[in-house]
């Protein structure tokens, strides 16, 4: 088997394989155009279900608070999750560290209706012990989505730094940098890409969380998917439609250009980490073959 | 190891905030489950009985255990369990059966195309799970887009009973975790070193045999991480089942979730809660072995 040439088999593969997963989402986003309320019954092109998305309260402040925990849980998971990527990829070895490794894995596995039960519980005991939380709403439920996205961007940067070269970690140590400036200046510019991806994921992560959420949520902190989920529950809705493919548009289009600043941004550092490694090297392999007496290969 | 070395006064602080925080709000969490679970349910807020009371100097603890013997006697807490573990090992072979070729493929593409196709996997998953799972109920339904179609083209007179079947909850089940299956596979696949499948061919072995004996068995811990990845959350799905299932389809999250939320019996959702995580550690472990297994062989690669 050589490079570029599959087999009919792994070409029909591709293509059943990617029919399968976006003949589901194209149908959503032309069903979103339809008049008839009967989402399924084509009725005529329209716009109507933006405009009564638009005017529906309910599905906005949703919108809103999941948005608002969205971004918090993300900004604590990267921080978290950096560091316990870090401690994973570097420490190796210390005591508690297979418990440490086994509680970064188990979040992303683990059934949410376990997770979400089981820290519900958590927030009533320690009401019942020191007072606080007060009420279940938007604190728990960021406690929640942070637990379970920080999981999620450790693995991103531990893989990032595993596969990274640790020659220039070593090599500032050597100069004399101290362990934090060295992360400062040399390991978190280098993981900047995974951190990132780990942030966009993490977004999309607490967005989208349902289950979760219905544990750790009280009256009055009704986040969108648990709106969504409320609606379809019920039947089909054309809103909901309209919703989705609002949703697939962003993020489709949001992640076909993460995709391409990351990879761009990643193929220019690569290049000049190169080009810095090639200028210290010793000048002596620049010497063109043909000049030692040797035939070339033109 | 160097690095290691010098960190070591900062150490400790690095390690203790992640540390900390898991310990707090994922490791602790569990081990109050199982103490809720051996609660009686009680009509006060929170709904349940306390397992420890104090009374003329003697400490009473007073464990409910019929929540897990209503479990492990009552037959439908077993089925449930059985029929949980049935769909999540199909969903899992499904998702292998067609997950494989899928991430071969695109390993074995071109480089500049690869990326591509590798972002038309993960877009599906960077999408609303929750939408993806309602797409379905538009395409499965007796209006649906394969019921109009087969009667268009008159192959059907009246529409198929598709939704709220075991078949709907078995292909979406597949189409939703079907991401998770070809991503570790693609990691583990495009590694791969071709000369070793070059070898096989100069000396005679058939593409077939050549898969058989050398892609299949390098790529061991890809698939067992990615069956794992599918297999584990698989078992505690709610939405899924709820959404497309049928009401027949005995799913231990639903049962979990209807304890919970409709029957307000917190402890014997604890117990239900404790009883799934126990049998779900074996597979937890496989696949945190298999995934590190995994990373840490690129170091050597």
């Amino acid at each position: 088997m050589h490079n570029g040439k599959l087999s009919p088999f792994l070409k029909g593969a591709l293509v059943v394989g990617f029919l399968f997963l976006y003949v589901p989402i194209l149908s959503l986003i032309v069903y979103s155009f339809n008049a008839s309320k009967l989402v399924t019954v084509w009725g005529g092109f329209s716009l109507r279900w933006y405009a009564s998305l638009f005017e529906n309260e309910q599905i906005l402040s949703a919108v809103w608070l999941s948005v608002r925990i969205a971004l918090a849980a993300a900004a604590a998971a990267v921080v978290l999750g950096t560091i316990a990527g870090l401690v994973l990829a570097r420490f190796k070895r210390f005591p508690g560290s297979t418990l440490f490794a086994g509680m970064i894995t188990a979040p992303m596995v683990m059934p949410e209706v376990i997770t979400g039960l089981s820290m519900l519980l958590l927030f009533i005991s320690l009401q019942q012990l020191i007072g606080v939380p007060t009420e279940r709403g938007f604190f728990t439920i960021w406690v929640g989505h942070t637990t379970l996205c920080m999981a999620y961007v450790a693995v991103v940067v531990r893989s990032r730094l595993v596969e990274m070269d640790k020659n220039l970690e070593d090599a500032a140590m050597d100069l004399g940098a101290k362990p934090l400036k060295i992360f400062f200046v040399i390991t978190l510019p280098l993981i900047a890409p995974a951190i990132a991806s780990g942030f966009l994921l993490s977004v999309t992560l607490s967005l989208d969380d349902l289950v979760t959420t219905a544990f750790l949520s009280g009256p009055g902190s009704t986040t969108l998917p648990q709106v969504i989920f409320s609606k379809v529950r019920l039947g089909l809705n054309p809103e909901i439609n309209a919703l989705a493919t609002i949703t697939v548009l962003v993020v489709g289009s949001f992640v076909v250009l993460a995709n391409y600043f990351m990879l761009n941004a990643q193929r220019k550092r690569d290049r000049a980490i190169a080009e810095a490694m090639r200028a210290d090297a010793p000048k002596l392999p620049d010497v063109p073959l043909e000049s030692l007496g040797r035939p070339g290969r033109a | 190891m160097s690095l290691l070395r010098k960190l070591s006064p900062g150490r400790g602080s690095v390690i203790a905030v992640p540390y900390l925080w898991l310990t707090l709000f994922f490791l602790v969490p569990f081990l109050i489950v199982l103490k809720i679970s051996f609660a009686e349910q009680d009509i006060a807020i929170p709904p349940f009985t306390a397992l420890t009371e104090y009374a003329d100097g003697y400490l009473n603890v007073k464990l409910n255990l019929s929540n897990f013997l209503y479990i492990f006697t009552d037959e439908f807490y077993f089925d449930t369990y059985l029929s949980s573990l049935k769909v999540a090992l199909f969903t899992t072979i499904g998702c292998l059966l067609l997950g494989y070729p899928i991430a071969y493929a695109i390993a074995r593409t071109d480089p500049a195309r690869r990326n591509v196709l590798l972002m038309l996997v993960m877009l599906p998953f960077w999408t609303s799970f929750l939408l993806r799972v309602y797409a379905w109920m538009g395409i499965l339904n007796e209006t649906g887009l394969i019921n109009s179609f087969l009667m268009s083209t008159g192959l059907i007179d009246e529409p198929l009973h598709l939704f709220h079947t075991d078949f709907s909850l078995y292909i979406v089940m597949l189409y939703a975790y079907l991401p998770f299956m070809i991503l570790p596979l693609y990691s583990n696949l495009v590694k791969l070193d071709l000369r070793l499948l070059e070898a096989a061919a100069d000396l005679g072995a058939r593409p077939m045999k050549a898969f058989f004996t050398i892609t299949l068995p390098l790529s061991k811990n890809g698939i067992i991480a990615g069956s794992m990845l599918v297999f584990i959350p698989a078992v505690g799905e709610f939405v899924i089942p709820e959404l497309v299932g049928s009401s027949e389809t005995l799913m231990i999250g639903k049962v979990l979730w209807n304890e919970f939320f409709d029957n307000n019996n917190w402890p014997m959702a604890s117990a239900v809660a404790a009883v799934m995580a126990l049998i779900l550690i074996v597979p937890t472990a496989l696949f945190h072995r298999f995934e590190t297994r995994e990373l840490e062989g690129k170091n050597h690669a």
